[in-house]
């Protein structure tokens, strides 16, 4: 049943039970260890679903420094290859999903 | 709480979010409203809203007339101190069917920000010629055929439009530069009035790119010096987004099929020639060579 509130009023963000992590045919794929942490893929992905995460500290003489590597959200990834374009370091390699590898039959 | 979030149903690698992340970033929160556009249709189904913001969607031309009474209803209710008023609307809102509203709130001297999304034609729909669409551009309105190679006329100089209305802040800004967008954003709502930001995104089914290509055409239309970025305080011309070795217009236009008949068409060539006169007229308006 569909409840409809006075004057078709929907609710913040309820966007997010619309899974679109199937809509590409390619994946990103990030390498942690090329991965600078500088966030322009964060900045650029349209489909909010990348996020840097602290992966650790590093030590730099006396002062602690956080080591930050970016991470997608597979969920809502839509395969469009932005990130792979602006990374600076070239660290996010497109990959073809497994289920369009298959060959025809 | 986020300010936009995931599950939106844009285009993979189309322009749109990322502007309107970074436009929402920029002013933290705020009230939105949103003409008919592929935003509209992407971020505000029913049950499936995108906005972490208050939103409202009316009619395809009046986006400027309802952030005006928003605003003044907070000023009645002496609630304006919850946020920003911005306008998120599309070229064909903007510079077609929303101009005399648009015209009207400037006029009133309203305190919203007004970002204009430019993806050249009415992609919503299937690419339709719009006010903003660039010369010689092949839409379904303006299709290349023997005699005409693509839209005739020039694009709207809407930010000349703006100014003349006298805007305390009118600036362009380009989705291949997020961080720029952000801070126009922070910059524009520290004017009292209304302002305006033009910010050009690329369509990649109009336009005919494939997800990957969409930043970096983006990023060409500023390197040709096409789509000059700059920002106008008071009138004043105050920044500009400096273009090191301008790149010949060719460059931009044989990356998008809506450009490609240019290259076979009989009169393709004076067309190009043309854009290029336009890109060296902003060069030496704005001064973009270094």
């Amino acid at each position: 049943m569909i409840r409809i509130t006075p004057g078709a009023v929907s609710k913040p963000l309820e966007s997010l039970k619309v899974k679109t992590g199937d809509w590409g045919a390619e994946y990103p794929v990030i390498e942690e260890e090329k991965c600078i942490g500088c966030g322009e893929c964060e900045i650029f992905c349209p489909d909010l679903c990348i996020e840097l995460i602290e992966a650790g500290m590093e030590k730099k003489g006396e002062k602690e420094k956080i080591i930050r590597v970016a991470k997608v959200n597979y969920e809502y990834c839509k395969g469009c290859g932005t990130c792979s374009v602006v990374c600076p370091a070239e660290a996010i390699k497109m990959e073809l999903k497994d289920i369009y590898r298959g060959e025809l039959k | 709480m986020k300010l936009f979030g995931s599950g939106h149903g844009a285009c993979p690698g189309c322009g749109l979010p990322i502007a309107v992340k970074n436009v929402l970033e920029g002013v933290g929160p705020c009230f939105v409203a949103n003409s008919t556009g592929c935003l509209e249709i992407i971020s505000s189904q029913y049950g499936k809203s995108a906005w972490g913001v208050p939103y409202i969607h009316s009619v395809f031309e009046n986006a400027a007339a309802v952030a005006a009474g928003i605003e003044v209803a907070l000023k009645a209710l002496r609630r304006t101190d919850e946020g920003p008023i911005v306008v998120f609307a599309g070229d064909g809102a903007t510079a077609d069917i929303g101009i005399g509203p648009l015209s009207g709130m400037f006029d009133r001297g309203h305190n919203v920000l007004y970002v204009c999304l430019d993806n050249e034609a009415y992609q919503n729909t299937g690419n339709q010629q719009s006010g903003l669409t660039p010369s010689g551009c092949y839409t379904t309105t303006t299709p290349a055929g023997k005699i005409m190679a693509g839209k005739q006329g020039q694009k709207k100089d809407m930010v000349a439009f703006a100014l003349a209305h006298k805007l305390p802040y009118v600036a362009t800004a380009s989705v291949a530069f997020p961080r720029d967008i952000k801070r126009k954003a922070k910059r524009a709502i520290e004017f009292k009035g209304p302002k305006y930001i033009q910010i050009h995104s690329p369509c990649v089914t109009g336009w005919g790119l494939n997800g990957k290509q969409a930043i970096p055409v983006a990023r060409l239309a500023v390197e040709t010096g096409l789509y000059p970025l700059v920002e106008y305080e008071n009138g004043e011309l105050v920044r500009v987004k400096k273009v090191k070795e301008r790149k010949p217009v060719e460059e931009y236009l044989k990356q998008q099929k809506r450009f490609r008949h240019l290259f076979k068409h009989p009169k393709g060539h004076e067309v190009v020639e043309e854009l290029q006169k336009i890109a060296d007229g902003n060069a030496l308006k704005f001064g973009l060579d270094i």
